[in-house]
């Protein structure tokens, strides 16, 4: 082996660049390039390969867009929404997977289950919802609803009625994992915490509250941060659950739909720059709040 | 951590009095009831794929169906004379492979570099796996997309892999996994005059099962259900993977629909089988951005 080869192999210098050199090409040729591209492509009108740098025009055009506006207000409801269903309903059933009562297979069977919908592609996801909150008198949402003496229901053609479709679908989809993030997270909460509460007094409703409920944070901080990314940029869901890009009133149009719209349908790629920059600033500016009032870059959170 | 949280507390040994074994019957019947209410969607695309194609399009997907409009033309239909269907189920699983078995090498090899060496520059490119976990890929799919056109890569497989084989969660993953790995390993390996990266490949690697099959489920899984990169990329039929091949099926004339159901529930039959075997591998794999909180 030539000395060269060998000195490369064997330098514990060398090797952790080698390393993440992998790493470091995605990160340059997949991020920060098409990232800066994004930029530079926002401040231009690209039509046919031809380019005119156009300053602020596209930001200006976005900010007088109503339909971008429509756009981002859908994308905003339905992360709140999202994140106002799938915070709380997994965290309390996660408390009732992990308290002592109950029979231990039918918990396993529960969770089992609930974990099956994350499995689905959102195309046979999607395909699934938009049938089951079909117009028609016999689909199965119409059928429930029924019950209580109401409908049929023409849900994919009205605005809050397709919006509770969509959440319906995020929150059939992920109940599961977030509850599973959630038992993680309780199972790792140090016993004797609640042995100590119990003397004093403290009920199971309190110690919820005041144990499970503080001692979760970082698991808290974890599916908010991906679940406001993931509301935000919710485009497949409505794409499958409207059967295409359109809805009536553009009623499930979200920030990457339009994103999609504008780039790829109808090739206008420095709008559709734009957009998307005003995603990634609005994605990261919540997060960075979130994660600031979290506490999560203090110092002695920080590993 | 995670590994935990598919065994629930053992019961409590001391006497449970009546109140609580009312509780606990109340509790058990509340679980089943959601458990098979979250089953329902997927009973009823099964039922679904028993009706005519015309009878879903006009009346939806629907639990009270009429048993003497049932019949197994769908599933005749899928096993001969679905077209495209089963070439894009060859594709997809030929794509699944060769993105798990990319994406399990690269991102490993790279998270060995970050939990083995300290180096300068650690910190910083650290952050940076992070910082991409938590920014969405639409984000960049538009310029992406714009690139591959002018380098004339759209249409090849290539294009789909190549981007995620470092991919950040997996990353993450196996980082707290080698932060786990006796450090004495790599100095028996230095004192028997085995490279690093040998170290790596002969002696770390092959001890970090665990790790490797609940990355390979949540990588699989991803590619296996992709849709919006290869929609973007891949052009011509006969390279569709198949989310994509049943997306082309939803036409405004219905004309497709009983393949449309019987391909979908088909497509989910590999996920289902491996989620019946590896479950704590699933729920391990897919909890895997958690681990530390």
């Amino acid at each position: 082996m030539p000395a060269l080869a060998r000195r490369l192999l064997y330098s514990q210098k060398l090797a952790p660049y080698l390393f993440v050199l992998p790493f470091v090409a995605t990160l340059a040729l997949f991020w920060i390039i098409p990232v800066a591209r994004s930029i530079v492509m926002s401040t231009q009108e690209v039509m046919y390969g031809q380019t005119t740098s156009v300053g602020m025009d596209n930001y200006a055009r976005l900010w007088n867009d109503g339909v971008f506006w429509t756009a981002m207000s859908n994308s905003a409801r339905y992360m709140v929404l999202s994140l106002l269903l799938l915070i709380p309903i997994p965290m309390l059933l996660a408390a009732v997977v992990n308290s002592r009562i109950g029979s231990p297979r039918v918990k396993a069977f529960f969770k089992a289950s609930m974990f099956v919908p994350a499995l689905t592609s959102v195309v046979v996801a999607g395909l699934v919802f938009r049938l089951m909150f079909s117009e028609s008198e016999s689909a199965v949402m119409n059928q429930v609803v029924q019950v209580f003496g109401i409908g049929p229901v023409r849900w994919l053609r009205e605005d809050l009625t397709g919006l509770a479709a969509l959440l319906a679908l995020a929150v059939w989809r992920w109940t599961g994992v977030n509850t599973m993030y959630f038992i993680a997270g309780m199972q790792s909460i140090p016993g004797e915490y609640y042995e100590a509460a119990s003397l004093d007094g403290a009920n199971r409703r309190q110690q919820f509250l005041r144990i499970t409920v503080p001692n979760l944070r970082p698991t808290i901080v974890y599916v908010t941060t991906i679940s406001v990314y993931g509301g935000l940029a919710m485009f497949l869901e409505s794409f499958m659950l409207y059967g295409g890009n359109a809805s009536p009133n553009n009623q499930g149009l979200t920030v990457v739909g339009y994103l999609y719209r504008k780039g790829v349908e109808q090739n206008d790629l420095g709008f559709a720059s734009a957009v998307g920059i005003v995603l990634l600033v609005a994605v990261t500016a919540i997060n960075l709040t979130q994660l600031t009032l979290a506490g999560t870059f203090r110092k002695e959170n920080v590993r | 951590m995670t590994a935990n949280a598919l065994r629930t507390r053992p019961p409590a040994r001391r006497r449970e009095p009546r109140a609580t074994r009312a509780l606990s019957v109340l509790q058990s019947t509340a679980l089943v009831v959601i458990a098979l209410v979250a089953l329902v969607p997927l009973v009823a695309i099964f039922v679904a794929t028993f009706q005519t194609g015309a009878d879903i399009m006009r009346g939806g997907i629907t639990l009270a169906v009429d048993p003497a409009t049932l019949g197994l033309d769908n599933w005749t239909m899928l096993f001969t004379d679905s077209g495209p269907y089963f070439r894009w189920f060859a594709n997809s699983l030929v794509v699944t492979v060769l993105q798990v078995v990319g994406t399990l090498l690269v991102s490993s090899f790279v998270a060995y570099g970050f939990a083995m060496y300290d180096f300068r520059g650690r910190t910083p490119l650290f952050i940076a796996v992070l910082a991409i976990m938590a920014v969405p890929f639409e984000m960049v799919m538009l310029p992406l997309y714009v690139q591959v056109n002018e380098m004339g890569l759209a249409d090849t497989y290539a294009v789909i892999v190549i981007p995620f084989l470092a991919a950040a969660v997996t990353i993450f993953f196996f980082r707290q996994y080698f932060l786990g790995v006796p450090k004495e390993i790599l100095e028996a390996g230095r004192v028997d005059g085995v490279t690093e990266f040998g170290i790596f490949f002969r002696l770390v690697l092959p001890i970090a099962r665990p790790a490797i099959a609940a990355m390979a489920i949540l990588n699989g899984m991803m590619c296996w259900n992709n849709l919006l990169w290869p929609l973007l990329v891949l052009r011509s039929s006969e390279k569709f993977t198949l989310p994509i091949g049943l997306n082309t099926l939803i036409t405004p004339y219905a004309n497709n629909y009983g393949l449309l159901i019987v391909g979908s529930f088909f497509s989910l039959i590999p996920i289902l089988v491996l989620f019946l075997a590896f479950q704590r591998f699933f729920v391990e794999g897919m909890t895997a951005g958690a681990v530390k909180g």
